[in-house]
């Protein structure tokens, strides 16, 4: 199974032709986009749900079953907003970034749609602030499209009032997790809310509002016009569509491609990343859905499907499908422990586990990093990321614990290496004779 | 009412509960640190988790989770326990070990609740981290490096004082309480947050390294700095008050206490009255009480003898000096030190008619000549309450800063007369509309406000939404009592003995006869008497006293009073004997059976209500407002005047000194 | 910079920002940025209008620019909001310097792509050129900073500086950017790989090749029989 070119949705991903209207219009997009909206919320959010596709942010939420919990009828005073997570922060992850640069009418065109069908009257796209540049192409194609009256009053000529608006962020990943993000779009520290209430009945100005990746609103308007089977046609059962696969570290040619879901690792690599530093025999491990999930080593990773149920079936998870490669030469320590620090430095302070856990993770790391510990208090680490993981008010606990657990779930031998060749002594400390 | 069942045990839980709740109700106890019943839900701190059924495999917040239907709780199963034993070691891993030389030992959640739900031991073995002290006024001090991050006292700060100076500034572990720039926060309800802290991160300063809790004998009383009769329990050792805390009433002060409620205790040991003194040429000499005594029975007064009430007494007080007036015939009894003469016909014309509790209620306010923030803190945090529940409030008086949005109307009373239509449009669609007259404008205004009662539609069936606000303690029991001339204290000024009951705010020039103060400290009253008997203070009598909403209160003695200093009562008790006219009470009880007989209302503890009947007063309003009656909240009576916690107070706060420096 | 100790309120940081007011050009880009938010919830604008103050802040001092207490001020003053909850988001967000920084911010991500692709190369590079974390030169041209992830895996290693991104490093191609920027140039922005356009694999892209030279319009192939073609 392979995608051709013409199934592809975002083909100006690489940037190679303009990301302007005209250009956008010629590739196909905002084409006669009032039909689109005629064919009603119900059609709409049905096509979206038979489709199958899936959140692309990471959790893998069925998109049209999200946007079908907004209310249908909203009041005048509490109106639905759509707010689109622009907020690419995961480290390994960094296809949205390519979506508002090379193909931004996409997104705003699948805003617009997305929110008629959720009946919003707005949509704020909250974009990361070091995405200066990026957020300067998306504030100016919101205005071509203004201009031309894609959005805004009687967007599209289709009678809907539908604004968008762009959101700059200023550097905190814990906005990406929907809640900080509304709390940051109200002007305040993205700390995350306690839930419930969820967005969907309480979320940005208390009005009902949904939070939706960039990809899943971009891909938006393509099923609609392609229809639901198409896109279904692609990827295993439960886990459909085309998606945006990001592969960084230790493949030869680094890229992010629009592939099928489902497609094997080690395709996904051969055809588009020229393969494994130092071949296949030099794969060490893969992070394969951008730092929060734990990582795979070699001999699981090359053949599982990239998709949420194959990976899962690893140990691992689909997240952002942004594939973070390893090969031998790699200080797999070195390389959890900085995801730890990330963790201990975007951690929000808000609640005791991930405040205190965080740090305590990273510093343990630091030390197992040089050998400088205890074989127990390997154990004792494991416990601790047992007591941030499914503690925490957000899932940046989870994700902080879940690198660690992966680590010594599959390298405890190099742990214990590190820690005997530094001459640490090999009792167990005495706690953990619990 | 859903029904949940409580580690197997079903309850009933009224509807809106949370699971923290329904688990209290049956019974079981949840350790919390965030969590506060009167603070909006954080659920930042985590110890509160417990395992939910139906829900995700994980332990869910009870302070934050809906109670539902079918709902099944447990608090006992090993995925709780290992929840709290893993959040208790993170709150312990950073916390320093200085629980010796902590002010909150013995009274700290994290030390009870490590003990209770804790592993006993740390395995965090890197280094700890060390947080700077804040800076946050004279009231509390700070041990940064101590804070768990639970932010109730930012919660507090936004939500009850209104004053939004408290913040979490940085994130992750560095993340750091603090005021706004490391400033003093000039709320007069600060010193709450000191109780609120669940650990030693913010202390009391002026108490700071006094006392352990263990060593302190808590006495219930009543507090005398405002009119509100906040419930304090007066923690004491030996023969000093060390410091004064809140007790929990929600129809009074919720558990809340003013700054000064709190910290003019240091007061009671300064400047005290501890012997009795005579003026001989010109200057006071310490006397016995049997030279003062005589002295006093010196004096041919004829009958012509008054009794001026001060602002902190207690009725047993002044219905003492009442009686022995009574023995020579003479009623001249007057408490309005500052020369109020408001109608008294009518006690519901002068008094808190909707109640301080159901002022939350009230959904239109007028305020009229009243800074509430300072004559009653306790009030104006119900505004506040009102307001959150979208109640709109207008005022009219000089524009201040009451912590909450004001429509002002301009600081002429005769706007009173001449309502703008934006007012009356609210008040208009008011199911509980509110009036408040402050001590400000009783004086123009009282006519004028009694008449909105029936423009504004006031009082109606179940509510009265006439109030008045008084600021002395003593103020409703002195009116009960009779406390109250046509003529205000200017009736008092040709009496030719004058009993000044710890009397200080009148002007004392004034008074032609012979002054006798009865009271405790050597301030204004003492420095211009003739005679000086040493009374005791609040905290040394148990007194009655009856708060601006007309509730009856009774504090109970603390401490004895200083040297020779007695119970007011019994100063009057032997100095009738002297006279030659023994009052007929031996005892506190006779007394208090004596003063229900003469007053019933005092016979029994609890809120009075006062028929409402408005007296007919002339209802033109007139006079521009200049200021409020209160121009320094921390120096409003003798009490504070003693005290350097007040002093500094006022220094910082309302003459804006810089004592940032002085921090540790 | 999330590093800053201390948030420098020093008598003569309000003398010299006390009286800050925004430009002309901050003017229209403030009213701009509140006419995005409902009525009444203007504190929405805090992070967009603290961003303009800092641009306006590093334009009057020819730097990337920071935020003076007395400027944070100032914002919270335009949208309403108490100090405290203004300067609370002031230092929550790593992209708010509190204390002043160099003409260069020399943000070099070390987060795990980047570190599997050589950042470590990148800040030896920053290291020999006299720079230090943390630190501005004492010629007051670069301050660096080690950032969290900054979302171009794909082209890692890579800076930030300024509004600017530079990809595909490496030791040299580090001092060189650096040396340009001394030299008072202006670095290609973007990868620094030869040959690479973005982010599609080095060598020329393994799909929508099409692209490369014409805006390629692909519905004409929709319907092509082919596999997932729909009806």
């Amino acid at each position: 199974m392979s995608l051709l070119d013409k199934d592809r949705i975002f083909t100006n991903l690489y940037g190679y032709q303009s990301w302007r209207l005209d250009a956008a219009m010629a590739r196909g997009d905002w084409d006669n986009t009032k039909a689109l909206l005629e064919l009603g919320q119900d059609k709409i959010i049905d096509t979206i749900k038979a489709s199958g596709l899936r959140g692309r942010g990471g959790a893998g939420f069925p998109t049209g079953t999200k946007w079908s919990f907004m209310p249908k009828e909203p009041k005048p005073d509490r109106p639905n907003f759509l707010v689109i997570n622009a907020d690419e922060s995961e480290p390994g992850s960094c296809k949205d970034r390519e979506i508002i640069r090379h193909d931004p009418h996409k997104l705003i065109e699948g805003a617009l749609v997305a929110g008629f069908a959720m009946r919003a009257r707005a949509a704020y796209i909250y974009i990361r602030g070091e995405y200066i540049r990026e957020a300067e192409v998306l504030f100016a194609a919101v205005a071509e499209a203004y201009d031309k009256g894609l959005v805004g009053k009687n967007a599209c000529g289709s009678g809907y009032d539908f604004d968008v608006f762009v959101h700059r962020g200023a550097g905190a990943y814990i906005c990406g997790e929907e809640t900080a993000m509304l709390e940051s779009l109200e002007g305040k520290k993205g700390q995350p809310r306690l839930k419930p209430p969820f967005p969907a009945g309480a979320g940005l100005y208390g009005c009902p509002t949904t939070v939706n990746n960039v990809e899943s609103i971009a891909v938006a308007p393509t099923i609609l016009r392609r229809g639901a089977a198409w896109f279904s046609s692609f990827g295993a059962e439960n886990n459909k569509g085309t998606k945006l696969f990001q592969i960084s570290g230790h493949v030869n040619t680094p890229c992010v491609v629009e592939e099928a879901m489902s497609i094997p690792f080690r395709e996904l690599i051969e055809k588009h990343c020229g393969g494994i530093r130092g071949g296949w025999d030099n794969l060490l491990a893969v992070i394969p859905g951008g730092s929060s999930v734990p990582l795979v080593p070699a001999k699981d990773i090359m053949d599982a499907p990239m998709d949420f149920d194959g990976l899962k079936a690893v140990g691992s998870g689909l997240g952002t499908a942004a594939v973070i490669v390893m090969d031998k030469s790699t200080d797999v320590v070195r390389a959890i422990s900085r995801l730890s620090y990330f963790y201990k430095h975007e951690s929000c302070g808000q609640c005791t586990p991930c405040r205190e856990g965080t740090g305590w993770m990273w510093r343990v790391m630091e030390r197992l990093r040089t050998g400088d510990a205890e074989i127990g208090e390997i154990d004792m680490l494991q416990q601790v990321t047992k007591q941030v993981e499914g503690h925490s008010i957000c899932a940046l606990g989870d994700a902080a614990a879940w690198p660690v657990q992966g680590l010594i779930r599959h390298f405890r031998p190099e742990l214990e290496r590190r820690i005997r060749e530094r001459g640490g002594d090999t009792a167990p400390m005495q706690e953990a004779a619990e | 009412m859903p029904k949940v069942k409580v580690d197997g045990v079903e309850i009933e839980v009224p509807q809106g509960a949370t699971v923290l709740q329904a688990c209290e109700l049956a019974g079981k106890e949840i350790p919390r640190f965030c969590y506060h019943e009167r603070l909006s839900i954080a659920g930042n701190c985590r110890m509160c988790l417990v395992e939910v059924k139906p829900g995700p495999p994980k332990p869910q917040a009870s302070c934050a989770l809906p109670a539902a239907e079918n709902q099944e709780i447990f608090t006992n199963t090993p995925m709780v326990k290992h929840a709290r034993e893993g959040i208790m070691e993170f709150l312990l891993i950073n916390h320093p070990l200085d629980c010796p030389i902590c002010d909150q030992g013995g009274e700290c959640d994290l030390q009870d609740q490590s003990v209770a739900y804790g592993r006993g031991h740390s395995r965090y073995d890197e280094n700890k981290r060390a947080v700077t002290e804040k800076y946050m006024g004279p009231i509390v001090k700070t041990v940064m490096t101590r804070c768990i991050q639970c932010t109730r006292c930012i919660r507090f700060a936004e939500e009850v004082a209104g004053v939004e100076e408290i913040g979490a500034i940085y994130r992750g572990e560095n993340m750091q309480i603090t005021s706004y720039l490391e400033e003093a926060v000039t709320s007069e309800l600060s010193g709450n947050v000191v109780d609120l802290c669940p650990v030693g991160a913010l202390t009391s300063k002026p108490y700071a390294f006094e006392a352990r809790p263990w060593e302190l004998r808590k006495t219930l009383s009543i507090d005398v700095m405002d009119a509100v009769g906040t419930n304090i329990r007066l923690d004491s050792r030996g023969r000093q008050v060390l410091r004064c805390v809140p007790r929990v009433n929600d129809d009074v002060n919720e558990e809340w206490a003013s700054d000064k409620t709190r910290h003019a205790v240091d007061g009671l040991v300064r400047k005290r009255l501890d012997r009795p003194y005579v003026r001989r040429d010109g200057k006071l000499h310490p006397a016995t009480w049997d030279e003062a005594f005589a002295a006093i029975a010196a004096v041919d007064h004829g009958g012509s003898v008054a009794a001026v009430a001060g602002d902190l007494v207690d009725c047993e007080t002044m219905f003492a000096a009442k009686a022995l007036l009574k023995q020579f015939g003479s009623s001249l009894l007057e408490g309005r030190q500052t020369g109020m003469d408001y109608d008294t016909s009518s006690l519901a014309a002068v008094n808190f008619n909707t109640t301080i509790a159901r002022t939350e209620e009230a959904d239109a306010i007028l305020l009229i000549g009243t800074n509430l923030r300072w004559e009653a803190p306790l009030v104006n945090t119900r505004i506040r309450k009102a307001i959150k529940k979208g109640a709109k409030v207008f005022a009219i008086g000089p524009e201040t800063d009451l912590t909450y949005k004001v429509e002002w109307l301009g600081a002429d009373l005769s706007v009173l007369g001449n309502l703008p239509e934006r007012l009356t449009d609210v008040f208009g669609k008011a199911a509980k509309p509110m009036v408040i007259v402050g001590g400000g404008a009783l004086k123009g205004a009282h006519g004028a406000a009694l008449a909105l009662a029936d423009t504004l539609g006031l009082v109606k069936d179940g509510w009265n939404g006439f109030n008045v606000v008084h600021m002395a303690a003593s103020r409703m029991g002195g009116l009960m009592l009779g406390y109250a001339q046509k003529a205000g204290i200017a009736a008092t000024y040709d009496a030719k003995l004058v009993y000044f009951l710890g009397a200080d705010e009148c002007d004392f020039a004034n008074f032609r006869g012979v002054k006798v103060y009865v009271g405790h400290h050597g301030d204004k009253g003492a420095h211009h008497a003739d005679i000086i008997l040493p009374g005791a203070s609040y905290a040394e009598k148990s007194g009655t006293f009856v708060n601006i909403e007309g509730r009856v209160q009774r504090g109970e003695r603390a401490v004895f009073p200083p040297g020779d200093a007695r119970e007011d009562w019994t100063i009057f008790r032997a100095l009738s004997e002297t006279l030659g006219h023994t009052l007929p009470f031996d005892t506190l009880d006779e007394l208090r059976a004596a003063m229900a007989l003469d007053c019933p209302e005092l016979a029994t503890l609890g809120l009075k209500t006062f028929a409402w009947n408005s007296p007919s007063l002339g209802t033109t309003a007139q006079g521009v407002l200049e200021g409020y009656p209160i121009k320094d909240f921390y120096l409003t009576n003798a009490i504070c005047r003693a005290s350097p916690t007040m002093q500094r107070c006022s220094a910082e706060l309302v003459h804006g000194e810089s004592f940032a420096e002085a921090a540790e | 910079m999330a590093d800053a100790a201390a948030i420098p309120d020093e008598a003569e940081v309000r003398a010299r920002w006390g009286a800050f007011q925004w430009n002309e050009d901050s003017k229209a880009k403030r009213d701009a940025i509140l006419s995005r938010y409902p009525a009444g919830r203007e504190q929405s604008a805090s992070i967009p209008l603290l961003d303009l103050a800092q641009r306006q802040v590093g334009a009057e001092t020819q730097t990337q620019g920071w935020l003076p207490v007395p400027v944070i001020e100032f914002v919270a003053r335009e949208i309403g909001v108490p100090y405290m909850r203004v300067y609370e988001v002031a230092t929550f967000y790593t992209m708010f310097n509190l204390a002043p920084v160099g003409r260069f911010h020399v943000q070099v991500c070390g987060t795990t792509p980047c570190m599997l692709r050589g950042s470590d190369d990148v800040l030896a590079a920053c290291k020999n050129k006299g720079l230090i974390k943390g630190k501005t030169t004492p010629d007051g041209l670069f301050t660096l900073t080690e950032v969290e992830c900054m979302g171009n895996c794909s082209s890692a290693p890579m800076v930030q500086i300024n509004d600017d991104n530079y990809e595909d490093l490496d030791y040299d191609r580090t001092i060189a950017i650096l040396e340009t920027l001394a030299n008072g140039g202006t670095p290609k922005p973007g990868t620094q790989e030869p040959g690479r356009h973005t982010v599609e694999p080095k060598g020329g892209p393994t799909s929508l090749t099409a692209m490369v030279t014409e805006n390629h319009d692909y519905r004409g192939e929709w319907n092509v029989a082919s596999q997932g073609a729909d009806a």
